[in-house]
């Protein structure tokens, strides 16, 4: 699990360029499903086919990241966000570009208070002496990711840039790899744009038009020093999503979720998220309602190039993912 | 034709004088026009041997405002319709509903003001319009409750090809609408003449939903602010850059390998054009990418400055690459319906 | 109609926005009264088909939404203490000294307290207080309520309807039950009425969160034309006029361009001809309400707003007055009986 995550959390694919993280699913499960696809959107969508109930499981392959928007005179790089990005976060971290120029993010020294940081008071160092130089390597309109090569701590926790995400996605590919023992079928959506308002899952559920959709993303814990109050802690099995600022997700669904979690014995945690949508908020309006739910992986500093998931939860994760599927009539 | 479309009154919700303008101008090109249930007009052509269908859109709505109350010596209430600054209000001309009832959006002169006052901007919500009626029940009977106000401004050509008017957003878009209707095309193509985009994008919503198109283009009028006390990296676009193309806003992504081949199309037949330069704002492209199973889309833009103001300026040059470039793509597309395909595949596009 | 009977009713079920099943069947069987056939989706949202008699025949649908703002419960600690978050829109200053109901395996009664004045520092009594900093205490341990209370339990505030004077009433969750209410009073006009159309009254869900039951309910019935009934603000002391509407000043009909202007003037106009009291709500943009989702539900409904003026909405307890309700219902039900054919679309 932790090799897959390495690669795919290392791969580039902030959102609306997702070119390279879809090429790497692609070949995890090339061979392993019975069609693959690419839509309008960019989502990639691999189907299991059957003649049972059609379950959509949705987890995105997109990152959030930076956007380069102008180059002054010395070489230096205005950006703009790409999905929410935290002024804080992103200060004095590095971030590499799709060509794999990498540079440094700072502020305006001259800022007089901490408390004014923002993206527009920052730019990029890619070590160019002047625009010309600088144009060599990043034009405008190109994106970055943050830098945060995925490592392995003592306890099984695992610290990475892009785990929103791709931990959710390392789920999919290691239920189509284990997935079996079932007549449904089922489309393992990996969507795109979700940082940019779950483009990529509202379009692809409206083709699909599945019976029931699960979404696999992570979700925020309250187990850190002063945090925000919350239930979930890292560690303690994946979670069960109630609510968050996009859904309340469908009490069969949860039921589900649940059920088959005590079945299988599988620890687990109920998720009330009061800041933070996701998926299945697009996924449940659309074409006409799709019952909708999520198995959440506790994630310690969302949207940073730290983020902490452990490894348990995203095993059990995908034992809970695959008895849904197989549950489910 | 810009300066007609730019005098007309089409608040959100009211672009009813717009689109009789539009439609009278268009429909001697059309095969089918129709005005769907939320007041788009939708101009069909049908394809000489069509394999795709092409939607291309601009707004007809402008920001405005509506009458929300009258008071007892007839003064009247309003509150904004779209996005508008505050701070440009006072001192304005305005025309209030079809009978077009002149009024000006009252400020209190400076000698008036506390010292404390002269500092700050004035609040929308104590505003008030003067049409110069004494009572209430006159304001009441001119100006209704729901009425809905424009600004007045008139067209004019100023400095060295420049353009002041209102609504160049998106009248812009709307003028060179009409003139790709003139052309004929192996392709379908859906010309919809959208409304309400400036409270929610909401007629685009709609139309994409209706047509449910392979590939669209949006045409508009966007933000400008190449102006003093501005820093260079937010101008967004530049006067005289030519048409911009929007690489991603608040509402859509634009179809990376569409931009590419617009932007190497035009600099290939020296057409002037440019990136925009902020991620801010949206347009109807934002309803059209998500529509159904997804779109394509890309928008082409008109620089303008003081947009959302009665005295939004253009470069008369920029209009014109823009409309070049959005003709020429159509015609490429004409010349072969398979460049329509691949883009939809998703790969590279040479021009 | 014992619109007093009816609210009681209407507000002594509970239904937190995604918790509607039980409403849901009360909702049905109220329906069952007058309807040919009432059915529930696979979200609670109740529909009920009156069929018509004229050739052509359209669809109209009519919608109210039935869920109410409340709370959830995030956590409980040891000494059973509640932390929970909103759902729905909450302003937390109404929360302090506020009896709830916690809806968990019983139903419980907890009591929002608040930290006693003595002991505020002098800048936290200036300031409104945060939701993440209030409780809710139920006079149990933490292991006993455990036994009953999980997270993700909902919470709705303790009121029961009462009467004020000149015909006004106070309870919770007032907007939108009131709606309801009136829904119901349309159906009643229209059941003694050969009217044309197919109507399709809707009782929706998760209004307060998505507008999910409207948009859901729209794509799949696929009506012609929407009428869409909520609440408004009513006339408060401290509010501007021009955002408030008197009660007792009859249903306020929204003007704007989230509303269709054909069908907003030809209700007005039906307003005007039957002397029904009526008021103006002017909306520049987003109305807030389900018209801003049935209006763009695929290929477009036109769609007519009607809204109850309430005061307080959103807090624990709300009034409106029972002639506005009757009027809302008698407006829409005129308004859908006199439709031309030629209006329809």
């Amino acid at each position: 699990m932790f090799d897959l995550i390495k690669k795919l959390s290392g791969s580039f694919g902030v959102s609306g360029n997702e070119e390279e993280i879809r090429e790497v699913i692609r070949s995890e499960i090339q061979g392993k499903v019975d069609k693959i696809e690419v839509d309008a959107l960019g989502n990639l969508i691999g189907v299991k086919k059957g003649k049972g109930k059609k379950i959509m499981v949705a987890a995105h392959m997109d990152e959030i990241g930076v956007m380069a928007t102008y180059i002054d005179e010395k070489g230096f790089i205005r950006f703009s966000n790409i999905g929410w990005v935290s002024p804080y976060y992103a200060l004095a971290q590095k971030v590499r570009f799709k060509n794999g120029t990498v540079g440094s993010v700072f502020y305006e020294e001259k800022l007089e208070d901490m408390k004014d940081l923002k993206l527009s008071k920052m730019y990029i160092d890619i070590g160019a002496k002047s625009r010309e130089e600088a144009e060599k390597r990043v034009r405008i309109g190109d994106v970055a990711c943050f830098v945060g090569e995925a490592v392995m701590q003592d306890g099984g926790n695992i610290v990475s840039k892009a785990l929103d995400d791709r931990s959710g996605c390392a789920v999919l590919v290691k239920a189509i790899e284990s997935l079996a023992g079932t007549e449904n079928e089922v489309y393992f959506v990996f969507t795109v744009q979700e940082e940019l308002g779950l483009r990529g899952a509202r379009t692809s559920a409206y083709r699909i038009n599945p019976d029931i959709a699960i979404a696999l993303d992570v979700t925020s814990t309250g187990d850190t020093p002063e945090s925000m109050p919350m239930e979930v802690k890292c560690g303690k099995g994946p979670a069960i999503k109630i609510k968050d600022s996009s859904i309340i997700c469908h009490p069969e669904v949860r039921r589900l979720m649940e059920d088959c979690a005590k079945k299988l014995c599988i620890p687990y945690q109920l998720e009330v998220l009061e800041r933070g949508g996701s998926d299945p908020g697009a996924i449940h309006i659309t074409a006409g309602g799709i019952p909708s739910g999520a198995i959440s992986i506790p994630c310690r500093y969302v949207h940073s190039p730290v983020e902490t998931v452990n490894i348990n939860d995203l095993e059990d994760a995908v034992k809970l993912l695959n008895e849904c599927i197989r549950d489910f009539h | 034709m810009l300066k007609e479309l730019t005098e007309l009154n089409g608040v959100s919700g009211n672009e009813d004088e717009v689109r009789k303008y539009i439609k009278a101008a268009v429909e001697k090109y059309a095969d089918e026009v129709k005005v769907d249930s939320i007041g788009n007009l939708i101009v069909y052509k049908k394809g000489k041997s069509p394999r795709h269908k092409v939607m291309l859109c601009a707004h007809m709505d402008e920001v405005g405002f509506m009458v929300t109350g009258h008071a007892e010596n007839g003064f009247i209430k309003f509150k904004p319709v779209g996005g508008v600054d505050e701070r440009i209000l006072p001192g304005k001309r305005v025309v209030i509903g079809d009978r077009k009832i002149p009024g000006i959006i009252g400020c209190k002169p400076i000698h008036l003001q506390e010292r404390e006052e002269r500092g700050n901007i004035i609040k929308l919500k104590s505003m008030y319009i003067d049409i110069g009626a004494e009572k209430k029940e006159e304001a009441e009977r001119l100006a209704p409750l729901g009425e809905y106000i424009a600004f007045y401004s008139e067209y004019t050509e100023i400095g060295e090809g420049c353009v002041k008017a209102k609504a160049l957003d998106d009248r812009v878009g709307c003028a060179i609408l009409t003139e790709a209707l003139k052309g004929d095309y192996e392709f379908d193509l859906y010309a919809c003449f959208t409304v309400q985009e400036e409270v929610g994008l909401r007629g685009a919503e709609v139309a994409a939903y209706a047509v449910n198109p392979d590939l669209a283009l949006v045409v508009e009028g966007t933000t400008c602010s190449d102006v003093p006390g501005v820093e260079k990296y937010d101008y967004s676009t530049v006067l005289g850059g030519g048409a911009a193309l929007t690489i991603m806003d608040r509402t859509s992504y634009a179809a990376k390998n569409l931009v590419r081949y617009i932007y190497n199309l035009a600099l290939k037949n020296n057409i002037k054009v440019q990136f925009k330069q902020t991620t801010t704002g949206g347009n109807d492209a934002g309803k059209i990418q998500r529509t159904r199973s997804g779109v394509k889309v890309a928008s082409i833009s008109v620089p303008c400055r003081y947009i959302h103001s009665p005295v939004s300026l253009m470069s008369k040059r920029d209009y014109e690459s823009c409309r070049d470039i959005t003709l020429l793509v159509l015609n490429q597309f004409n010349k072969n319906q398979n460049i329509i395909q691949a883009i939809m595949n998703g790969g590279e596009v040479d021009v | 109609m014992d619109y007093r009977s009816l609210l009681t009713d209407l507000t002594k079920h509970t239904a937190v926005s995604g918790h509607e099943r039980e409403m849901s069947l009360f909702i049905k069987q109220l329906f069952g009264k007058y309807c040919d056939s009432v059915e529930i989706d696979r979200f609670y949202n109740v529909a009920g088909i009156k069929k018509g008699c004229g050739d052509n025949r359209k669809k109209i649908m009519v919608t109210a939404h039935i869920d109410e703002i409340g709370l959830m419960v995030k956590s409980i600690d040891d000494e059973g203490f509640i932390k929970f978050s909103n759902v729905g829109g909450i302003d937390s200053k109404i929360l302090l000294a506020q009896e709830v109901i916690i809806h968990g395996k019983k139903d419980l009664t907890g009591i929002i307290g608040a930290k006693p004045p003595h002991l505020l520092k002098p800048e936290e009594a200036k300031k409104s207080v945060k939701i993440e900093d209030l409780s809710i205490d139920t006079g149990m341990g933490g292991k006993k309520v455990k036994e009953y209370v999980s997270i993700g339990d909902v919470i709705t505030f303790k009121s029961g309807l009462f009467t004020l004077q000149n015909d006004k009433v106070g309870s919770k969750s007032l907007d939108n039950r009131s709606s309801v209410a009136a829904l119901f009073e349309t159906m009643s006009h229209l059941s003694s009425v050969k009217h044309k159309d197919d109507l399709y009254f809707v009782a929706t869900v998760q209004e307060e969160v998505r507008l999910a039951g409207a948009i859901i309910s729209a794509y799949n019935i696929e009506p012609d034309i929407a009428v869409v009934i909520d609440a408004c603000h009513g006339d408060i002391p401290d509010a501007p006029k021009e955002e408030t509407y008197g009660l007792g000043k009859g249903p306020a009909i929204g003007l704007g361009p989230n509303l269709s202007r054909r069908l907003t003037n030809r209700i007005i106009d039906v307003a005007k001809e039957y002397n029904i009291p009526h008021q103006i709500d002017v909306e520049p943009g987003n109305t807030g309400t389900e018209a801003w989702a049935t209006q763009v539900s695929r290929a477009g409904i036109p769609t007519v707003l009607v809204s109850i003026p309430v005061r307080y909405m959103h807090t624990a307890i709300e009034t409106a007055h029972l002639g506005d309700i009757k009027n809302t219902g008698r407006l829409v039900a005129k308004f859908i009986e006199l439709l031309a054919e030629t209006e329809v679309n």
